[in-house]
């Protein structure tokens, strides 16, 4: 009936906050969400495991703390004038998440981070390439996409 | 437009709340789309962007729950809808036209793409057309 518990649930609030809440929409909503994980089904994906759901919010609140941070510091690159005090460049960062759930969590991270843009992840070698406005040190950059993000999506999916 | 009318009954707090919200949110759009204009290279014109997708589009969104929230007195959340799907969806973009951008500029042997990926390009030589 419902091969993908969260998903269904997620359709059904998502609809609930479009078209409010009611009855008569919650009961649509609910028809809805099993057609669409029905329809999710058949496309036969990857399971997905959350094993440790309960750290998502520290990986959230993490993640907002950042682009805030970045926010701030690539609106002063660009409000710095021409004056060009800053170098960027490619990194490439070797990576030991495989779980394609992670990785894909991983590029939304460090992509809605300004500053940092995912570019290629490469399967055969396991790394992936970050081009970095704002390249001080490669080390640096490493570790902490490595520290403070991979080591916490390695708990929560692998 | 009804609702506007509503909107001098809004308390002083939550008016400046929205306000403030707004003006970040709006005020990092457009530091964005400057950056956008003005940097030089591709490969950092794209970072500009992600600053409307991030806190810009947050900030924005942001206000507009705490004004409908405050207006209808009861929460108004389905803002954070866009939020979620600008947030998940602007990888898909920026990969595509990153990755179009490295394989026109490694086909091409340009000095400024190559000559910082290099060490990594003898690995990855054989999976560039995977």
């Amino acid at each position: 009936m419902l091969p993908y518990p969260l998903l269904s649930a997620s359709l059904v609030i998502m609809w609930l906050a479009l078209n409010g809440f009611t009855l008569g929409h919650l009961i649509l909503g609910c028809i809805v969400a099993v057609f669409a994980s029905w329809g999710m089904a058949s496309l036969r994906p990857a399971k997905p495991r959350l094993k440790k759901w309960y750290l998502l919010p520290k990986l959230v609140g993490i993640v907002l703390y950042d682009i805030v941070r970045s926010n701030i510091a690539v609106a002063s690159i660009i409000l710095g004038g021409h004056k060009r005090k800053f170098k960027s460049g490619f990194i490439t960062v070797p990576l030991d998440v495989e779980s394609p759930m992670a990785l894909a969590v991983l590029a939304v991270v460090v992509t809605s981070t300004p500053g940092t843009a995912w570019l290629e992840y490469n399967s055969l070698n396991r790394t992936v390439l970050i081009h970095v406005l704002d390249l001080v040190d490669e080390a640096e950059w490493q570790t902490l996409i490595k520290g403070r993000y991979e080591a916490l999506l390695m708990e929560i999916f692998e | 437009m009804n609702i506007m009318d509503h909107a001098v009954d809004l308390p002083v707090w939550a008016a400046i709340l929205v306000s403030f919200f707004l003006v970040v949110g709006s005020g990092l759009t457009l530091i964005g789309t400057i950056g956008f204009s003005r940097l030089p290279s591709f490969y950092e014109r794209i970072h500009a962007p992600t600053l409307g997708t991030s806190w810009g589009t947050g900030g924005i969104v942001m206000a507009s729950m705490i004004f409908f929230t405050v207006l209808a007195t009861r929460p108004v959340i389905h803002e954070i809808l866009i939020g979620i799907f600008v947030t998940v969806t602007t990888p898909v973009t920026l990969m595509l036209l990153a990755r179009a951008a490295l394989h026109r500029d490694r086909a091409e042997g340009n000095p400024d793409v190559l000559a910082e990926v290099s060490p990594d390009e003898p690995k990855s030589g054989p999976a560039l057309g995977e």
